[in-house]
């Protein structure tokens, strides 16, 4: 209930941002793997004091019918801001907002994932804000991209996002909170790394052509940043679940004997 | 530059490069422009000059004749609708489940709620997978339990040519049935070695990473043990036994 | 039957958790009167929210968080401040949920721990107070599951009542008809916190802090709100249509009085070193 004031300036005389960030410097990133035991694939993104979940549930059975894609699984992506995660409660029901980052989130992740081999199916990617502060569908995408590999998922590659933008008339990247609402302008953005294919692009506020091609380049570096991270929290976790290497026993023959509890069936009844 | 460029047995993560040249895609990979990528989160191998990646995660996705524990959920006609985990579910028609003639009714022979063991008989991602219980120890489960793991975690449940599913059932005088699809059977003796089996399976699965994990089951198991013969040579007269159902004779 | 749940329960689990009842064994190997293990934590929303907390109970966990803004009363109680409770099953926390409206067992959850922190008089809400008749604050509690693995209602009312402890917010005071901050800093007025405790009737046998696997065989089950005194504040019976007789509501009731401590001091114990 505190209301926030705007702030005097948001670069300093020395260049540095209102939490002493470089322009070029993304917020403290906290990422982890495999955090929601009922998913099939989750993740939780800390950027700066934005605070998201993310959880995959599937491929599975698609409700109702009538969505089913007879080639490829369909990719259903809801963004949902808990009603304590801005400054003022937010209405419970979705937003117009929520729905239109839903969907914006889901174009992003689609291109990097293999949906077609789970035709009729769909993989369902839920995603909470526990804590808005600037820079939540960047970093939902960031977290999502890591619950779909954790759900065992194929694909092409991660997908790491980060919002660029402008305040003093000098381009930022990762945008704040205090930034976005007083800054002059916010151009959300997400890549598939290798290729530099953005799958992402939204952008306001005022810039001129040589500005917004100079801030997708900026946020192209985070992006790649974001995903040493990405991949990094993704090898942390599964470290501990693949098996050891001076193991004798881990042999993961293609021709498993299947049928080995067959024998134990009993015949007749005991 | 042609190479390989995973180190064995490395745990490798989407998009990374694994080889180059004369290497061969396989399963858990993809190719661009000559590339192999990993399309998993799993561990990298390298056979002759196939290259796969093994999931450590992942939904059952079923293959054919693979053995599968599944719960009935809709009786239609003369099909029973069946979950087996996954995103597909599976159906049985009932000239692959019963004897003929059987009556219109399939509901009298297996109804919503009951588990089978059946094999996978067709599958091919568009017509969803279909099963048969035409075959040696298929059929519908009356007793025991049903034990849940993940479904990449069942090699490993059962280990090189069943060397771990064997210890466990020697050291509790089990029966079980190991499905593909990450559910596993068991039929214990009563419920304290029932309990033991849970723990071994859970113990696989968390532990599935750690070396000389056959060994050390075997000595948690052994440990356990001990102590409940202990608890047995006071209660013995106690001891309850568990009475089976009697079987259905309609099914095979 | 069961909670929150639609999935086909199969025959042989059914019987197995029976027949393990019937030995005097749980599925998880607790005593029939025995928590999982409870894990509250402070302020996880701590930048946005006056006061948050998350409950983890086993594998269950629940995720609150108080917002506290200014509005008039309702005509019937001019001099008092309001409080809400509302509960969200978010699809993140079970394969069984899914997005859409609120269903019944959302609205019963939310329901159940308002009537818990509401009827025993947990708030005292004339203190909530500004100018009678015209401003007050509102206090809304909203809960959201992160984790579904049984007893759901247990566990937000546990993050709930930690989380309201956490409040702290800005006192305000009426100034030339508007209002300003007095520099002081306000806690919701909590008088006597009231924790719900659930056991689940499943056949002849009454156990504590449900399962999910528990739950989803169970008859019903019996969500007792107690209070510091001892007394019994709310009851629900839910989470299936199964009766209950009055022995098996002496025997939820008796667990229930001998849990509740533990309870209450692991809420006041994680709340504790707040200022």
């Amino acid at each position: 209930m505190s209301p926030e004031t705007k702030p005097d300036f948001l670069i300093n005389p020395e260049g540095l941002r209102l939490d002493g960030r470089r322009p070029d410097e993304i917020r403290p990133t906290e990422l982890e793997v495999g955090i929601l035991k009922k998913a099939d694939g989750s993740a939780m993104i800390k950027q700066g004091n934005t605070h998201i979940l993310a959880a995959v549930y599937g491929p599975r059975e698609l409700h109702p019918r009538h969505l089913t894609l007879n080639d490829r699984a369909y990719l259903r992506c809801e963004y949902r801001m808990a009603t304590f995660s801005v400054p003022d409660r937010k209405r419970p029901a979705p937003s117009r907002r929520e729905r239109e980052i839903s969907m914006v989130i889901s174009n992003a992740l689609e291109p990097a994932l293999f949906l077609e081999e789970f035709p009729k199916a769909v993989v369902d990617v839920y995603i909470q804000v526990i804590q808005a502060d600037g820079g939540t569908r960047c970093a939902s995408i960031n977290a999502a991209s890591l619950a779909l590999a954790d759900a065992g998922i194929p694909m092409r590659s991660l997908v790491p996002a980060v919002a660029v933008g402008k305040a003093d008339d000098k381009l930022l990247v990762d945008l704040g909170d205090m930034e976005d609402k007083y800054g002059g302008g916010d151009i959300p953005m997400a890549i598939i790394p290798r290729t530099e294919e953005i799958t992402l692009l939204q952008q306001d506020g005022s810039f001129k052509k040589e500005e917004l091609i100079e801030a997708i380049r900026m946020g192209i570096n985070s992006c790649k940043y974001l995903h040493e991270l990405q991949k990094e929290a993704l090898k942390r976790a599964y470290a501990k679940r693949a098996p050891a290497e001076d193991d004798e026993e881990d042999e993961y023959e293609d021709d498993l004997e299947t049928d080995l509890g067959e024998s134990d069936l009993p015949e007749e009844e005991d | 530059m042609a190479g390989i460029f995973f180190q064995k047995r490395e745990v490798v993560v989407p998009g990374q490069l694994l080889a180059e040249g004369r290497y061969r895609p396989s399963v858990g990979t993809y190719d661009r422009e000559g590339k192999i990528y990993s399309a998993l989160v799993g561990l990298a191998e390298l056979r002759g000059n196939t290259v796969k990646v093994v999931p450590l995660e992942g939904v059952y996705i079923p293959r054919e004749g693979d053995l599968v524990i599944g719960t009935i959920q809709i009786v239609a006609g003369n099909n029973w609708k069946v979950d087996i985990g996954g995103p597909y579910q599976a159906s049985i028609h009932a000239n692959n489940a019963l004897r003929r003639p059987y009556d219109d009714d399939i509901s009298k022979y297996m109804d919503c709620g009951d588990t089978i063991v059946a094999e996978v008989s067709a599958f091919d991602r568009v017509t969803g997978p279909f099963l048969t219980m035409k075959g040696r120890g298929l059929r519908k489960l009356d007793d025991g339990m049903i034990v849940r793991v993940s479904p990449a975690k069942i090699p490993r449940i059962i280990g090189r040519r069943g060397s771990m599913i064997n210890m466990i059932k020697d050291n509790l005088n089990l029966q079980t049935v190991v499905g593909q699809n990450g559910r596993i059977w068991v039929r214990a003796p009563d419920v304290a070695r029932s309990r033991l089996a849970v723990e071994a399976f859970k113990m696989i699965e968390e532990q599935s990473h750690t070396s000389k994990l056959t060994d050390r089951v075997d000595a948690m198991l052994k440990e356990e043990l001990a102590k409940l013969e202990s608890k047995d040579e006071e209660n013995e007269d106690n001891e309850e036994t568990e009475k089976d159902e009697e079987s259905e004779d309609e099914i095979e | 039957m069961g909670d929150f749940s639609s999935e086909t329960i199969s025959h042989i689990d059914r019987h197995y958790i029976k027949t393990l009842l019937d030995n005097g064994e749980r599925i998880d190997n607790r005593a029939f009167d025995e928590y999982r293990d409870i894990e509250i934590e402070i302020g996880p929303v701590e930048a946005k929210a006056e006061g948050s907390a998350i409950a983890r109970l086993g594998g269950t966990s629940v995720i609150a968080g108080v917002k506290v803004l200014t509005g008039q009363p309702y005509p019937d109680t001019p001099d008092e401040g309001v409080t809400m409770v509302t509960a969200e099953l978010s699809p993140i926390a079970s394969p069984m949920f899914e997005s859409g409206p609120p269903r019944e067992d959302a609205i019963e959850l939310a329901r159940v721990v308002d009537r818990g922190v509401r009827e025993s008089g947990t708030v005292d809400t004339k203190k909530l107070c500004i100018e009678e008749g015209k401003h007050v604050y509102l206090v809304f509690c909203d809960l959201y599951t992160l984790e579904y693995d049984g007893n759901l209602i247990d566990a937000a009312s546990l993050a709930a009542n930690a989380a309201l402890l956490d409040t702290r917010f800005p006192e305000l005071k009426l100034e030339d008809d508007e209002l300003v901050e007095t520099g002081k800093m306000m806690k919701v007025p909590l008088e006597n916190m009231a924790i719900e405790l659930t056991a689940s009737k499943i056949g002849e046998h009454i156990v504590i802090d449900p399962h999910i696997r528990e739950e989803m065989v169970q008859d019903c089950r019996l969500t007792m709100a107690i209070d510091e005194e001892d007394n019994f504040t709310a009851l629900q019976k839910g989470g299936g249509v199964g009766p209950i007789s009055i022995a098996k509501i002496e025997e939820a009731m008796d667990m229930g009085l001998a849990r509740v401590k533990d309870l209450r001091k692991l809420v006041l114990e994680a709340t504790s070193n707040k200022d």
